[in-house]
């Protein structure tokens, strides 16, 4: 399955620990704290080398950021560090409720109108997990469709729409601060 | 407003994305652009795109490893631990799956490039035009001992002839065809209502293990056994087609 790239053969040093910072940036940004993205990454990376040498194929960096997500995804299950965001404060409370000339409404949007003064970055922190790992593999790791697909588990049809729906989410706040 | 950017308003938007984020070959980018310079929702689409790039590389971090975590990171590398039942877990279920035949362990998706004409279009190409009435079989047997001999004389090879009719693939017959620059024998197999055709011809070298190609609705399944080149290709939904290139290159 992890068959791109070029590192079969090699140690864990030289093919997995290269790799360190893209599963920290994941880690980070599924977990949204640091001391959780210290845990996350560590038990990773003990799992990792616990079944490196089960390892069959040589993408190194898609089979690490696969093992950071599914025990990222472990832990919040857990509810072990999983956060509540507040959807509405103040004078947005009312912009959270959809408005019935709008069919399309959703949880998304009322969150997005909810949290309409946020910066992007705040912004992409509170996107449903499935969204944010998807824009941040995409965007930030720039990875192609087809890794984002393995690492997440999902069809590549389901990462399109993710990432649409993410950068839609995110496309309001971007247009403010491009035009203040 | 996010709502001109909703994908119901052009099936195209999707698209747009994809190009942005460079999943299209150049003659889908290039359809792609003339359609562009049509729609308006199109264009704003990849305004919006770019502007939520362009603030995210702007305002969204990249979390580096901090150093003493890295540093503890190297050092736990030096010195695994014992399994952990998680890992076990990890390994049965990596184990059934080998079990479940190396053909499926190793067989591996690779999307066709469109536009790319090569032995993969012939070999599509050449099934569709056998599916055309009176064009499937030259010889219609499900008999290997009667398929076989009828393609002495014709080739300069002897294809290797299996029937698979107690797996639940019966041998429809067999056809000469013309692949690679040479003749092909080509076997016809029944699945349910379907057909899969099956190409042969001589190819040295080791055993290779098959690869998957996909097009329309169309699987095509090749690999390399005992010095003959096997292409197998069908409409059955490509599960089934793997159970037969499994079934097949075990028989005996």
């Amino acid at each position: 399955m992890w068959s791109m790239g070029g590192e079969g053969g090699r140690d864990f040093e030289s093919s997995v620990l290269p790799h360190l910072d893209a599963a920290y940036n994941l880690a980070r940004w599924l977990m949204r704290d640091p001391t959780d993205a210290d845990d996350i990454l560590q038990e990773a990376v003990l799992r990792a080398l616990t079944y490196y040498s089960s390892f069959r194929g040589d993408n190194a960096r898609g089979w690490l950021l696969q093992i950071v997500r599914n025990t990222a995804y472990a832990s919040m299950k857990l509810g072990r560090t999983l956060r509540t965001v507040p959807l509405a404060t103040g004078d947005d409370a009312t912009a959270a409720m959809p408005e019935p000339s709008d069919p399309g409404d959703d949880p998304e949007r009322a969150l997005l109108k909810a949290r309409a003064h946020e910066s992007v970055d705040r912004l992409l922190a509170t996107l449903p997990a499935e969204l944010r790992e998807a824009i941040v593999l995409r965007e930030l790791e720039e990875l192609s469709y087809k890794e984002i697909a393995q690492i997440t588990q999902a069809p590549i049809g389901t990462v399109m729409s993710r990432l649409w729906r993410a950068r839609q989410l995110l496309a309001e706040a971007a247009q403010r601060e491009a035009v203040p | 407003m996010i709502r001109s950017h909703d994908p119901g308003e052009c099936e195209m938007t999707l698209l747009v994305q994809a190009d942005f984020d460079g999943e299209l070959d150049a003659a889908q980018a290039a359809a792609l652009a003339a359609h562009r310079a049509e729609c308006s929702i199109c264009r704003a689409a990849s305004e919006s795109l770019e502007r939520v790039r362009h603030a995210l590389l702007e305002q969204a971090p990249y979390h580096r490893t901090p150093a003493a975590l890295r540093a503890r990171l190297a050092a736990q590398a030096g010195r695994p631990r014992a399994a952990s039942a998680w890992a076990a877990n990890w390994r049965r279920a990596a184990a059934s799956f080998v079990a479940g035949g190396a053909i499926a362990a190793a067989v591996m998706l690779a999307i066709v490039p469109r536009g790319a004409p090569g032995l993969a279009d012939q070999v599509f190409a050449g099934h569709l035009r056998a599916l055309e009435p009176g064009h499937l079989e030259d010889v219609v047997s499900t008999d290997q001992h009667t398929v076989k001999p009828w393609f002495d004389g014709k080739l300069d090879f002897a294809p290797p002839v299996k029937n698979l009719a107690a797996e639940g693939f019966p041998l429809l017959g067999g056809r000469l065809d013309y692949l690679a620059g040479r003749r092909v024998a080509a076997m016809v197999y029944g699945r349910a209502k379907h057909v899969i055709d099956l190409y042969a011809w001589p190819e040295p070298g080791a055993n290779a293990a098959p690869t998957v190609l996909e097009r329309d609705g169309y699987t095509l399944i090749r690999w390399r056994q005992n010095g003959m080149a096997l292409w197998a290709v069908s409409d059955v939904e490509r599960s089934g087609l793997e159970d037969f290139v499994r079934r097949w290159h075990t028989a005996p």
